[in-house]
């Protein structure tokens, strides 16, 4: 790669030819203070804040928007001189910040931005002392509304349209712009409309003033008061990295942690805006239903109710169900409890998916920074939009990057991405198994195909029969072999797209039914006839509960949702930010999510709770800290160990691939979406305001309008 | 200039289409630009529909934007960007005053007021007859004879107050305006006929070549060979700077 020599701030480096004059500034190690430019974006170029000296140009330079290519060197051959920090340099980036704050309220002690403000550091950095000359009147704009989740005080806005080119370049929804130009210019979404993208909260971190902040968290806290913990989301099964803001023992707001190989820097704003539904509808004490109502008990009576029931009842007639929140631990100590009582009922497909059996047949193989490689991807039954919107916006990056060809079988949605929409009808997906269909040919063709499945097709009847079918399009259009980049083991096209955050780590553990085991319509149905007597549900709620006949329900949960409806005991548990928990994305990759409050009230941390429980059933699990119980995790499945760590799927053997599945004629019915309501998919989101809000507003809201 | 926004829902038009001329006229002008970049046709449309109807409405936006496969905001853009589109209705005549200092200085504040007084008190609003609308303008290049102003795509120039009133009165009585100077004034004469080029001579054809016609010789003696070639003080040459004597005052 061409590079080019620079002297900056005396220090001379080699510079790539294709970066910019900042970047390399930076990399000389030299600190540039900025507002429009960020990595992820497009240049604007409009703030002028990171002006620089390049020694015999006539003014300073913008450097964010200087490529390294276009520095010639100096005529007698040096290299060019660039001072960051020079007094020229310096004044020039006084004078941008003094045009900055002329027309800058002075609202800091009222800004939800205080304190993490690039504008109030950069003014502390790089600004003129305790001075001013502008004695006229400051320029006043109108608030816009964006919708439920973006705060606006437009006054504050320095226009360096952050949020205009997200909106537009990586959410992909278009929906904001900057109309009336010169002092009038304004930000504002068409016709103040609510911005209708599922990251549109990642605005609110771009913006480096306070003109868009977080309207759900609005006034609430200083950001030097809270305690950052790290952590893992669960909100969809991508296991995008987070950071948990709490104050004491409230989680107060949910930030994005950059990880390049998950979710760059981005979040869904169910990630991020779900958690006031951590302090709404929660479980904070044991429950037993006495003659049909809920009756607060303590641990002891309610473990001693659900030993009597145990005890009267036959292991065939017992069965348990992982909800789609779960962590492994608990995950694992329910599977040993109830191997412990020789249950073989168990399941965690709430949804029904047909899937199970080697890992890498349920697993999003390709991996999330693999999609960029990817230049051909079909979607089956698949919204990445609602069911990983990171992912979505991943895909989209890869379509700006390299215009890889996307085509959906399912319900025509607007994916942010031009997508060719075969329809809803299944059978496309045989025509292109036989090669009968026009993108087989493509898939053929291409380096990297992709395919994706998703719940939309998975949990149908035929679920198994299109697994084949996929399975054979995969092997066939050669979609695993060695064109390899983010695997590294070579390149696997075969992708399973999980919404439930648990799904994949109950998977590895086994959490599936055992020899004759019923899975989880096998329960529902056996409960209905009185088959089955006890069903222990771990944060399960999507399954259909008002079927569950006289069966004996023992809810262990965060959440007063539909599964404590239904339940004779309950047992209140920990929700995600309250427990340390190992989750598992849907690429395999293992990560930890750590605790940043304790559980409310009497409520434990879930896999505690099944250890005492499994006392007082006379089946006490061999772990009495967690360090033990992540040794038997990892000794039932070593991946376990690799925390963070890009899965490597080296498995590409004929065998496997042929195995998948079960042949089968394929259904007529057409192929239907897997999520109803994106905004509340979950107990947590659904007892949150924000979320019943952004649901109204964004999904029902925009029915209606369709509708017209 | 202030705050350009669409006009309030009550009072845009339900639909918008071309007529049939302009929308062949749209097809053509979209198929000049290269496929994907069909967005670039967007001011001439808007200034297209601006003609048709007077002025930018909420429905014309997002038609356009269905036209050049555009998201409305980026059409939305654009219209609020440029000051020659009126977001506004307009009247039938839209009378465009110049204020900038040529014309201020000349005037243009009676031309303002008799506006004021016989349209509306407020600019970019329709009488009440829905005849007119005026706006301010900044310079529209005809400095020369200022004041002025311009309706539809005529300028008025010359005016004051008075002649401001006499025009408007005129087109609503159904009467046509004659561009340009109002004041009887030629083009851009100086005000009272020309001064100089006055010759009728110089304009019927008679000196057509005159100027070929050796004048009389000088009553002088002929310059020598020798002496012609004698080099002359040239135009760049410089009178070297005196010496100054040194410890001089400087």
């Amino acid at each position: 790669m061409p590079t080019r020599k620079l002297i900056v701030d005396g220090k001379e480096i080699e510079a790539d030819d294709s970066i910019t004059l900042l970047q390399a500034c930076e990399q000389a190690g030299a600190e540039i203070p900025r507002f429009c430019y960020h990595e992820r974006l497009s240049v604007a170029g409009n703030c002028r804040m990171c002006l620089v000296e390049w020694v015999g140009a006539p003014k300073p330079q913008a450097s964010c928007a200087l490529q390294v290519r276009d520095i010639m060197p100096n005529k007698d051959g040096t290299p060019a001189k660039i001072n960051t920090a020079s007094p020229y340099a310096r004044k020039a980036r006084e004078g941008v910040m003094e045009f900055l704050l002329i027309n800058h309220p002075l609202d800091c002690p009222i800004c939800d931005q205080g304190g993490e403000c690039d504008l109030q550091d950069q003014a502390m950095g790089y600004g003129r002392a305790a001075f001013h000359r502008f004695n006229e009147n400051k320029r006043a704009v109108e608030d816009k509304y964006m919708g439920p989740l973006v705060k606006t005080i437009m006054t504050r806005c320095i226009q360096c349209t952050r949020c205009v080119r997200f909106a537009t370049e990586v959410a992909g929804v278009p929906d904001l712009g900057a109309t009336g130009r010169g002092e009038d210019m304004e930000i504002t979404t068409y016709l103040e409309k609510a911005f209708a993208s599922e990251l549109s909260g990642n605005v609110v971190d771009l913006c480096p003033v306070g003109a868009l902040t977080s309207k759900p968290y609005a006034f609430n806290a200083r950001p030097w008061e809270l305690r950052k913990t790290e952590s893992v989301d669960v909100m969809d099964a991508q296991g995008c990295n987070i950071r948990v803001d709490t104050r004491g023992p409230q989680v107060m707001r949910v930030l994005p942690r950059l990880n390049e190989d998950v979710n760059e820097e981005w979040i869904s704003d169910k990630a991020r805006h779900a958690c006031d539904g951590l302090v709404r509808q929660r479980l904070d004490r044991p429950y037993i239903r006495v003659a049909g109502k809920l009756k607060p008990v303590s641990w002891a009576e309610a473990f001693a109710a659900i030993a009597a029931k145990v005890a009267d009842t036959s292991p065939d007639k017992m069965a348990a169900i992982v909800g789609d929140l779960a962590a492994a631990e608990e995950i694992k100590a329910l599977k040993d409890l109830m191997g412990a009582l020789r249950v073989s009922n168990l399941d965690c497909r709430q949804d029904g998916a047909k899937i199970g059996g080697p890992r890498q047949t349920y697993l999003f193989n390709s991996t999330i920074a693999g999609v960029e490689a990817a230049d051909a991807i079909l979607l089956v039954g698949a919204n990445p939009r609602w069911d990983a919107p990171v992912l979505n916006a991943r895909i989209r990056k890869a379509w700006l990057a390299t215009g890889v060809k996307v085509a959906n079988i399912g319900p025509a949605v607007e994916l942010t991405y031009p997508a060719e929409q075969l329809g809803t009808d299944i059978n496309v997906l045989e025509e292109i198994a036989n090669g009968t269909h026009a993108f087989a040919k493509l898939l053929t063709d291409a380096k990297r195909p992709m395919i994706v499945l998703g719940a939309g097709v998975l949990t149908r009847k035929d679920g198994a029969a299109i697994l084949k079918l996929a399975a054979k399009i995969a092997s066939d259009t050669g979609m695993i072999g060695p064109a390899g980049t983010a695997a590294e083991g070579g390149w696997n096209g075969f992708n399973i797209l999980h919404t439930a955050a648990s799904r994949v780590a109950a998977l590895d553990l086994g959490f599936v039914p055992g020899q004759g085991g019923r899975d989880v319509a096998g329960i529902v149905d056996g409960a209905q006839k009185g088959e089955i007597d006890f069903i222990y549900l771990l944060g399960a709620d999507e399954i259909d509960l008002a079927h569950l006949g006289r069966a004996f329900v023992v809810y262990q949960g965060s959440h007063g949702d539909a599964g404590a409806h239904h339940a004779d005991v309950i047992l209140p548990g920990a929700a995600y930010t309250e427990k340390d928990g190992l989750y598992v994305n849907f690429e395999g990759r293992v990560q930890r999510g750590r605790r940043a409050a304790f559980p409310p009230g009497d409520a434990k941390e879930d896999w505690a709770i099944l250890r005492a429980l499994s006392d007082v059933l006379g089946v006490r699990l061999p772990y009495d800290n967690r360090a033990t119980l992540l040794a038997a995790i990892e000794k039932d499945a070593p991946h376990f160990t690799q925390l963070g760590e890009t899965p490597v799927h080296a498995d590409t053997s004929a065998a496997t691939w042929g195995d998948i599945g079960e042949s089968g004629t394929l259904d007529s019915a057409p192929v239907t979406a897997a999520i109803e309501d994106y905004y509340l998919t979950n107990p947590i989101a659904r007892a949150s305001e924000t979320m019943a809000k952004c649901s109204q507003e964004l999904v029902h809201g925009a029915t209606q309008m369709a509708a017209e | 200039m202030s705050l350009r926004r669409l006009a309030p829902p009550d009072i845009q038009p339900a639909s918008f289409a071309f007529n049939a001329e302009n929308a062949e006229w749209a097809k053509a002008t979209i198929a000049k630009y290269p496929q994907g970049r069909q967005a670039s046709a967007v001011i001439s449309l808007l200034w297209r529909g601006q003609e048709q109807e007077g002025w930018v409405s909420h429905p014309m936006v997002e038609s356009i934007a269905r036209m050049l496969s555009m998201p409305f905001i980026r059409v939305l853009e654009v219209a609020t960007f440029y000051t020659m589109f009126n977001l506004q209705p307009v009247g039938t005549y839209l009378v465009q005053v110049c204020t900038t200092t040529p014309c201020w200085l000349r005037g243009s504040d009676a031309v303002v007021a008799a506006c004021k007084t016989h349209i509306h008190p407020h600019e970019k609003t329709v009488s009440d007859d829905g005849k007119f609308s005026w706006m301010e303008v900044e310079c529209l290049g005809a400095c020369v004879n200022a004041p002025m102003l311009q309706i539809g795509s005529d300028f008025y120039e010359d005016i004051d107050g008075p002649i401001t009133e006499q025009m408007i009165a005129d087109l609503r009585a159904g009467k046509a305006l004659k561009p340009g100077p109002q004041n009887n004034r030629t083009s851009s004469e100086p005000e009272g006929g020309a001064g100089t080029l006055t010759d009728k001579a110089l304009y019927d054809g008679s000196m057509i070549g005159k100027y070929k016609v050796q004048a009389p010789a000088p009553p002088q003696p002929a310059n020598t060979d020798a002496e012609a070639k004698k080099p002359t003080k040239a135009a760049s040459d410089r009178e070297a700077p005196k010496q100054k004597p040194p410890g001089a005052a400087t």
